[in-house]
């Protein structure tokens, strides 16, 4: 069979919806494009545990510790399927994360934002692990087994981190007027970084078409955004939160929300490395790579040794 | 010695007694023992098992794609094999 | 000192413990060294979250001065810490952490598997559900002290200098003073004397499948029971309490 004709099967099979898995025939484009965004996602994951990871020790009671010590967790393991997920397309994890000391490989530009106050921790989980999950229930219906399997379990873990976070912001607004200020505060810092983790306006990128038609993009950045918005702003209403978009406003014949200019410069400079926490997170990632790297190799020597022993006895 | 993120292992987890262990996932680890616990650290953490099963990646030998045809579809024309194929008269049970 | 003075004191003894060592493997969080590892060490934090959470609730239960958990967690100062002196020691690397957390462990286990049996039905029920989870770090640590003992020259020297340095606080576990005495008279608690040996036997066994050396260390350091303690804890308790103090009866 040629390309076209496997090119056509491939696709008269994402259409009728049945998952591609790691040893089917697909496109080039296809197997890359996947590459990119397990690992990329899954990098976002592991050093998404980093700036919730800063306030673990200084969490105000024990039930908020174990609550954000399990969350951070989840993240971890999340970053563990989908390193997984693209293990299956025959790259490896030390490859990966190769990648992602080396600056080759990009995560989410949201992490690059500093975890300030403990009113950041609600407001992560609500914003950035909402807006997340967005994007997650969508692709947990892509045309890749494995990733789409991924998706499945994380989005069952992410609903509880999306509502303690909320919990936190409840707390915070209904507390004393130090702790709605917190709660204000997190809110004016994280809102558009939130909105804009989504990535920039997708509509009349060349490769968009492609990857819808191959499922690999379930929708549009700016669907998912509008979605996100929508259901995000009555729930600040709620608990008498203020959204710092002063253009925000409900459009009536739409249903749906009009927003302010996205700062979208802001966006790239920090995907380029320039936001306010880059080098620390990719620092605190390299060091522990590079003080874990004794232990890895200790545990190789380790079974080296009882296999050896085996084979003598 | 050259550094690495340890060999793959698939995870099988069994959530009820009674039932087929199913595939969770898979995890790094450095030989069997650590595999279970990395296993039941990663794919338990929601009670979601009682028994788990680690194999490595590489003994695992799957059909490949190719062989879907030659190895599946000869099943297809046997429905003898299913109870629907044979009619049996109302008011005959336990049948 | 009445019974329930005595089970009080016991209490925090166990409950600090457990509060101090848990957030010490918090600390590990996103940092450890593979992310199998990193997953690991947050179940058994969270495990200590929990025990803690359970014995402070008690304790303050049997003081009856309205402290609850967080109080007794967030508000009290070093020298009312009770917790063991080599559960507040920073975690060093990877070899230290495992080192101090296996000898704690092994301690914990023969330990709570004594108060299993203990007269307070709330100690006793307590102890029961803990002693699976420890019965799993337990193993979880022993096999990484047998990986980095006898794994390469550096891990074993790691771990052998962690265990050298770790040797002096490791007495104190079995100190006993009128607290315990009258909690074995009255069955609350086990003799520690008993859990000495048990934890030497295995302690033994351990070191000598992952090739270690007994330390040679005379000197010991004591004071937990009486809150004199190293100079780590009062950092530990600046960041875990910092928050909950700066804003005094605020909810979160
Ligand atoms: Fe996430
Ligand atoms: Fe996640
Ligand atoms: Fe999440």
């Amino acid at each position: 069979m040629e390309d076209a004709k496997k090119l056509e099967a491939f696709e008269a099979k994402i259409n009728s919806g049945v998952k591609i898995e790691p040893k089917d025939w697909m496109p080039e484009a296809y197997r890359k494009q996947l590459v990119r965004m397990m690992s990329q996602h899954a990098h976002s994951e592991i050093v998404g545990m980093l700036p919730e990871g800063n306030w673990i020790t200084r969490a105000p009671n024990l039930r908020r510790k174990a609550i954000l010590l399990a969350k951070v967790q989840d993240e971890g393991g999340h970053g563990l399927y989908l390193y997984s997920a693209a293990e299956t397309l025959g790259v490896d994890r030390t490859e990966l994360l190769e990648q992602l000391h080396t600056g080759k490989a990009k995560y989410s530009s949201i992490f690059n934002y500093p975890t300030l106050t403990w009113a950041d921790i609600g407001a992560i989980g609500w914003l950035v692990d909402g807006a997340a999950i967005m994007n997650q229930t969508a692709l947990a219906r892509g045309s890749y087994g494995p990733y789409s399997r991924a998706m499945v379990r994380i989005c069952k873990e992410e609903s509880f981190h999306n509502r303690q976070g909320y919990e936190i912001m409840m707390q915070l607004a209904q507390g004393t007027p130090e702790q709605k200020a917190m709660a204000q505060d997190a809110l004016n810092r994280w809102w558009w970084p939130a909105v804009m983790m989504l990535g920039p306006s997708d509509d009349n990128s060349p490769n968009s078409e492609q990857l819808m038609r191959w499922k690999v993009k379930m929708e549009s950045n700016d669907a998912i955004r509008e979605r996100f918005i929508d259901r995000t702003v009555p729930q600040a209403e709620f608990i008498g939160l203020t959204v710092p978009d002063k253009d925000l406003k409900f459009d009536e014949e739409t249903g749906h929300y009009t927003h302010g200019k996205i700062n979208w410069d802001e966006f790239f400079d920090v995907i380029k490395g320039n936001g306010p926490c880059n080098a620390k997170r990719l620092k605190d990632r390299i060091d522990a790579d590079k003080n874990g790297k004794w232990v890895r190799e200790a545990a190789v020597a380790y079974a080296a040794k009882r296999v050896k022993e085996k084979e003598i006895a | 010695m050259t550094d690495t993120q340890w060999p793959v292992w698939e995870v099988f987890v069994q959530a009820n007694p009674g039932i087929p262990h199913k595939h969770a996932g898979s995890v790094h680890a450095p030989d069997a023992e650590m595999a279970l616990q990395n296993a039941r650290d990663v794919y338990s953490r929601r009670s979601e098992g009682m028994n788990i099963w680690v194999v490595p990646a590489n003994a695992i030998t799957a059909s490949s794609p190719e062989d879907q045809g030659s190895f599946f579809e000869p099943s297809n024309d046997k429905p003898y094999r299913h109870p629907t194929f044979y009619k049996i008269p109302e008011g005959v049970k336990y049948l | 000192m009445n019974l329930q003075q005595a089970k009080f004191e016991y209490l925090l003894r166990l409950g600090d413990s457990s509060l101090i060592i848990g957030h010490r493997l918090s600390e590990w969080c996103g940092h450890g060294p593979i992310l199998e590892e990193d997953l690991a060490m947050i179940n058994i934090a969270l495990d200590f979250v929990g025990n803690t959470s359970e014995l402070l609730k008690y304790a303050g239960q049997l003081e009856d001065k309205g402290r609850d958990e967080d109080e007794l967690a967030y508000m009290r100062d070093e020298r009312e810490f009770r917790n063991l002196l080599i559960t507040e020691q920073p975690n060093g690397d990877f070899a230290f952490t495992i080192a101090r957390q296996f000898l704690f462990d092994t301690y914990m286990f023969f330990l709570y598997e004594g108060l299993k049996a203990s007269k307070d039905e709330t100690i006793a029920a307590i102890a029961a559900k803990s002693h699976k989870e420890i019965t799993y770090h337990l193993r979880h640590t022993s096999e990484w002290m047998y990986r980095l003992g006898d794994g390469t020259a550096e891990s074993h020297d790691r771990l052998q200098s962690a265990v050298n340095d770790l040797w002096m606080f490791t007495a104190e576990l079995f100190d006993m003073d009128e607290v315990d005495a009258l909690l074995i008279k009255e069955g609350v608690a086990p003799d520690l004397n008993n859990i000495k040996t048990e934890w030497e036997t295995r302690v033994n066994e351990v070191f000598a499948k992952a090739t270690l050396q007994l330390p040679t260390t005379t000197f010991k350091q004591k004071g937990s029971r009486e809150g004199k303690h190293t100079e780590h804890l009062g950092f530990l308790l600046a960041e875990m309490q910092y928050l909950h103090r700066a804003y005094p009866g605020a909810k979160w």
